[in-house]
């Protein structure tokens, strides 16, 4: 730390707002999604319900955005001795 | 028409109170009616910020459940005949208050006032979303500093999803006020700009408030900042901002330093 650090010393509002925009632009995607990836979570979960017995603690439903492309995530997991409920 | 607004941010202490105070006491100060309203119930201050602490009989939660009528709970302000204040409780928990109980309380004052303040509890509970669920329009408080941006963003999703409003589809209508605004670190760069600011959250500025010791100064006597000192920086920014609610056309200025040569020379090494 010297004397000359007080005048080369960056501002640090520009780094504040850049990572407000990144941090936003992020969290209005997910926050958006949140009711969707719920309504798909239920809806998708009584699909195959009526077929399989899954207990509804052991899906995962995820959904990835990015700038072009967005991943729906679906991890569902069955117990060996999980009753077929329809042949 | 009684206008409704909730004065809101997500953060707590950034000035939801001390501006539901001053905005209340300058639209009171332009002869029309004006209530304003605590919904923290648990820890009211709207009471104590308006210097009528010691005035409080029955509160909000007393009307919302039936146990006192609503001229029983309004204070009247004692330097302006047109302000009054609905305190919130202090000792109920948060979930006293009911949304079908708030409802009717507000279409009750909507009967006898020109505008409805609301002042917002900080996060986005019950308590919050209670606040903002009848609202006209929102006011959204927030300092120039990153967490309180973000929770300001919040806020702003959920006056456009969680109010009657929004049910109804139709568009809330939100205005920026960003308070403790100092305008020499800003332009030192090492405080956001009222631009910066603007173009993150996207919605129409209402107002600056400059960082002022005249703000606590006021809420030390117990009076809103309009009516302490109504010539103070602070209060003629809330004036405009209320002039700007009431739908008069003001020009925002962005305030800056106002130096000399002096203080160009040696201004900017202080503070």
């Amino acid at each position: 730390m010297s004397i000359f650090s007080i005048f080369s010393r960056q501002s640090s509002a520009p780094k504040a707002r850049e990572r407000l925009q990144v941090l936003l632009s992020h969290e209005r995607l997910y926050l958006g999604s949140s009711d969707l990836v719920a309504t798909l979570r239920e809806e998708i979960l009584a699909v195959i319900a009526k077929h399989v017995q899954v207990d509804s603690d052991r899906v995962n439903i995820k959904m990835d955005r990015g700038e072009h492309v967005s991943i729906l995530e679906i991890d569902v997991e069955i117990p060996l001795n999980a009753a077929v409920k329809a042949a | 028409m009684a206008k409704v607004i909730v004065v809101t941010s997500g953060k707590g202490g950034v000035g939801k109170t001390t501006s539901t105070a001053a905005l209340g006491a300058a639209l009171a100060q332009r002869n029309e009616k004006t209530v304003v309203v605590d919904f923290d119930v648990g820890l009211r201050n709207l009471d104590l910020v308006m210097g009528a602490e010691r005035r409080v009989v029955y509160d909000f939660v007393n009307v919302v459940q039936g146990d006192a009528k609503l001229p029983q709970a309004l204070i009247r302000d004692k330097r302006l005949e047109t302000l009054f204040l609905l305190p919130a409780s202090q000792t109920r928990d948060k979930d006293s208050l009911t949304p079908e109980g708030v409802e009717r309380v507000i279409n009750e004052l909507k009967r006898h006032f020109d505008w409805i303040i609301c002042d917002s509890p900080a996060g986005i509970e019950r308590g919050a979303t209670l606040a903002m669920r009848h609202a006209d329009m929102a006011v959204v408080v927030t300092n120039p500093e990153v967490s309180s941006v973000r929770d300001s963003d919040r806020i702003i999703g959920l006056l456009d999803s969680k109010t009657a409003k929004a049910e109804r589809g139709e568009r809330m209508e939100k205005h920026l006020l960003l308070t403790r605004y100092d305008a020499k670190r800003a332009e030192r760069g090492d405080m956001l700009k009222v631009d910066d600011v603007l173009e993150i959250l996207s919605i129409p500025l209402l107002g600056i408030i400059p960082e002022s010791m005249d703000v606590l100064r006021a809420s030390n006597i117990g009076a809103p900042v309009t009516l302490a000192d109504s010539n103070s920086a602070p209060a003629s920014a809330y004036f405009e901002a209320a002039r700007r609610l009431a739908g008069e056309v003001v020009p925002v200025a962005i305030p800056s330093e106002k130096r000399g040569l002096f203080g160009k020379i040696f201004g900017r090494r202080a503070a």
